[in-house]
């Protein structure tokens, strides 16, 4: 059986350096497999999250070779088994103990953000109706596992600690999906100007290229949202509109 | 004085998965304080992992379902030891509880007029799981989320509950771990409502993730409830099995909802050869009405793949051991056959089964658009677990409820797909109203400070101890025992060598020692959880070794027929005044007239 060499991120709140631990690599492995190996078998006080081990609750999210993945999710045979395979925490968030991050941000940024509020329901039964296509678009955002891999990379986040004023792709990706849910009558335009800092994006789109759930975050996102943002704000059509119609108070 | 965080809940909700998540929304609604604790991050507990869809009959798709074809289908396919009452409940309520989840922001897959689509599966007459693809689950736990954050719920992250505190009969709190620092809180609480899942960790193949260790059932147990059903464990009949490391994950039973079709070794459609006599003349006669079943034929009748879980899984077993196996010891499982019948078909699975498509392409190199799957049964779901009242969700301790898979019930000895997120939703938000209901009814009483320092001392036992086994062997031992001795087929002389078997791993886990400090160390956290899971196993072996007949998830090689005697009772599990585990028969009370005529005329 193949042995593999894993260069593990050991430490607490910060501090803490990379430690080699090698362990037996079989057929179909993922990263996760040889943290849980070495967990039992040689560091029971290794610290890592994960639940389902499918792909499917966004727990055990990590650096592997300095790229943002999922450890349940990346095969052995992705990697180089030659040199030894980092694994680091995630680096945009406070750092507790191994591998594991305080991501407790994500949670509060969440709250922040106006809530779903549907319209009336509109059918004889009490109910709405909605269409599959008008419902494709925000499922597609609704298929997010939270695993904040794209608030890591980030460089709003990670390299420029904007925290306060930059809520990120995950929560971009939310405020989508609520903005365009067929049912949904908040506006969220000019929060996501003023308080969210939507334009603080640049559209490098580092945050679509993570996504294990390969939402298009750029592109059916954020960009949608932006021009949405920008409509709202700055249409001088509308904006004369406003005026004549005396939406818009005049100066 | 004993080093603890207190905090001061009218309700306390223990787990925050689809089941707890509506508990505590309901009881916050009705205007009393609540703390919700969940064992992982919130939104990550298990219910994310539902796939299928969840069973409500609002007749979206085939207008001849109501909630009494539900009912009968349920109590049919749990082999009519169910709660009879939770039943009833459930098939009325549960269309409510998936309309509501889309008032508040659920996004369901639709018919052609704008409605929520519902999709075939086993053991239901008529299309009936609402669903978002293959991720229903996600959609759920996400939406209850994004609901409940805001709902004033204090919530508290990665906590483990290691006790429940009674004072008298009552329970009025919980003593708990926090893993970022190790340190405890005390929770005190007029009411507790316990939604921490199931118990598939006691096993080895298991679809289950690490935090179902039967802590619910385990802690209820301790203080005094009764447990019941615990023989009946769904063995889900489709796991992976291919490569190692993915065994037991999960494949939806969507995948034979949409065509999906079971074969062997020799390309034979095996279970078309063993339909039992109660599905007889609700199944298909061949291939060809099958197909049209999936394809919404009204007409046609259930291909026997959609037969219920525990037959399903049976059949896989017995293909397997008289060698008409595939190459890794399952069956397979092909979808790609479907591109003979539609045009587009690739695309067609991709877009109803995402998830699936995606967990073969990159965990197995499979794509199941081309190929066939390899599957074989996997621990999934226990039917059994802490005895409710049917109406209230409270435990046989006042004071403390359950809800979801951690209660018993409403499944009797097998579960239908599709029932157990339907199941959360009804369940918990009773749990969560009547939970509310008790503290505004009852003051709040202070547990016992000797009591508290007495279980914090036996929580870090494992650090005083400087050698000691690893609790990550025990835990694989343990589990290696139950699969072998314990699992989907069962017998007398196994099962007693697995009671004696389980004293030893008792024995051993108390001896264990962990290693570093209390901050988030894995170790301590698995030394804790092995308590609960001995618990646990030990009320399924008594239980399974008393149940001598098989009926739903329960079978016995020496006992392969289900027995007339043996349908009138539920076995209980309680703990003795001698400390041991006692069990009794409870015998079920009789199907009042009105019932009792629907499930005469939907025979």
């Amino acid at each position: 059986m193949a042995r593999a060499t894993f260069s593990i991120w050991r430490g607490e709140a910060g501090q803490g350096k990379l430690i080699d631990y090698t362990t037996d690599v079989s057929e179909g492995m993922v990263v996760l497999d040889a943290i849980h190996d070495i967990q039992a078998t040689q560091a029971t006080d290794l610290a890592c999250r994960w639940n389902c081990k499918a792909g499917k609750c966004g727990s055990c999210s990590a650096e592997i070779n300095g790229q943002p993945r999922l450890m349940c999710m990346t095969r052995m045979n992705q990697l180089d088994l030659s040199e030894p395979v980092t694994i680091e925490p995630m680096r945009t968030f406070p750092h507790l103990k191994d591998l594991v991050t305080d991501v407790s941000w994500n949670y509060e940024v969440k709250k922040k953000i106006a809530r779903f509020n549907p319209r009336k329901p509109d059918a004889a039964d009490g109910t709405w109706r909605m269409q599959q296509e008008d419902v494709d678009r925000p499922q597609e955002f609704r298929k997010c596992i939270e695993c904040f891999l794209c608030q890591d990379v980030c460089h709003v986040l990670r390299d420029h600690h904007l925290h306060d004023e930059f809520i990120g792709p995950r929560f971009l990706v939310y405020a989508a999906n609520l903005e365009m849910n067929p049912i949904d009558a908040e506006n969220r335009l000019e929060d996501l100007r003023k308080l969210h800092g939507i334009g603080y994006c640049n559209i490098t789109k580092c945050c679509t290229r993570v996504c294990p759930e390969e939402i298009k975050i750029t592109d059916n996102a954020i960009i949608p949202l932006k021009e949405r943002v920008v409509d709202n704000a700055f249409d001088p059509l509308a904006k004369l509109i406003g005026l004549v119609t005396g939406k818009i108070p005049g100066p | 004085m004993a080093d603890y965080r207190a905090y001061d809940h009218d309700v306390l909700v223990v787990g925050a998965g689809g089941a707890g998540l509506r508990a505590a929304i309901e009881a916050a609604a009705s205007g009393v304080s609540v703390g919700l604790v969940c064992k992982s991050l919130l939104g990550k507990a298990h219910t994310v992992m539902a796939e299928g869809g969840m069973a409500a009959a609002m007749g979206n798709v085939d207008d001849r379902d109501n909630w009494k074809v539900h009912f009968t289908d349920t109590l049919r396919g749990g082999q009519y030891v169910n709660n009879w009452r939770m039943a009833e409940l459930h098939a009325k309520e549960a269309p409510d509880r998936v309309r509501e989840l889309e008032a508040w922001g659920a996004l369901f897959d639709r018919t052609k007029d704008g409605r929520i689509l519902q999709r075939n599966f086993g053991g239901h007459r008529y299309p009936r799981l609402a669903h978002v693809g293959d991720r229903t689950g996600l959609e759920m736990i996400r939406t209850l989320q994004d609901h409940g954050i805001h709902q004033g719920i204090d919530v508290h992250m990665e906590v483990t509950i290691v006790s429940l505190l009674k004072r008298g009969d009552r329970v009025v709190g919980a003593l708990a771990y926090d893993r970022h620092h190790g340190g405890f809180l005390l929770f005190r609480a007029k009411a507790v409502v316990l939604a921490t899942g199931g118990v598939g960790r006691a096993f080895r193949i298991t679809s289950n993730s690490w935090e179902y260790s039967g802590d619910g059932q385990a802690l209820a147990y301790q203080a005094g409830a009764d447990l019941t059903d615990m023989e009946f464990i769904q063995f889900h009949p489709t796991g992976m099995v291919w490569p190692p490391s993915v065994k037991g994950i999960l494949v939806t039973e969507g995948v034979r909802g949409e065509g999906g079709v079971l074969l062997n070794n020799k390309g034979e459609r095996f279970m078309f050869k063993d339909i039992p006599e109660n599905y007889r003349a609700q199944t298909a006669d061949d291939p060809e009405e099958g197909w049209r079943y999936t394809q919404g034929d009204k007409e046609a009748r259930r291909p026997p793949e959609l037969l219920t879980r525990d037959h399903v899984a049976r059949c896989i077993v017995r293909e397997v051991r008289e060698g008409r196996g595939s190459p890794h010891g399952g069956v397979f499982l092909d979808i790609a056959w479907i591109k003979e019948r539609l045009p587009n078909a690739a695309d067609h699975i991709r877009k109803k089964l995402p998830s699936m498509y995606h967990q073969f392409k990159q965990l197995a190199d499979i794509d199941i658009t081309k190929e066939p799957m390899e599957i074989g049964p996997t621990t999934h779901y226990i039917m059994g677990g802490i005895r409710v009242d049917g109406d209230s969700q409270m435990s046989t301790v006042p004071g403390l409820f359950a809800a979801g898979e951690s209660a018993a019930g409403l499944h009797g000895a097998n579960r239908l797909g599709g029932n157990s997120l339907s199941d959360l939703l009804v369940f918990g938000k009773r749990a969560g109203e009547f939970a509310a209901r008790f503290a505004k009814e009852n003051v709040a009483l202070a547990p016992d400070e000797g009591e508290v320092a007495e279980r914090i001392k036996e929580a870090l036992a494992p650090f005083d101890r400087k050698t000691g086994e690893s609790p990550f062997q025990v835990q694989h031992d343990l589990q290696a025992m139950m699969q072998e001795l314990v699992g989907i087929v069962r017998r007398e002389d196994e099962m007693v060598r697995a009671a004696e078997r389980l004293e030893t791993l008792r024995e051993r886990a108390i001896r264990v020692a962990v290693t570093g400090n209390r901050e988030y160390n894995p170790g301590w956290h698995t030394a804790i959880d092995l308590g609960h899971l001995i618990t646990v196993s030990e009320a399924i072996i008594l239980s399974a070794i008393a149940r001598k007949e098989s009926r739903g998830g329960h079978f016995r090689e020496d006992y392969p027929e289900k027995k007339a005697e043996f349908a009138g009772f539920n076995y209980c599990v309680r703990k003795g005044a001698d400390g041991a585990m006692a069990l009794a028969a409870r015998p079920i009370p009789p199907l009042p007239a009105e019932l009792k005529q629907i499930v005469e005329e939907m025979k």
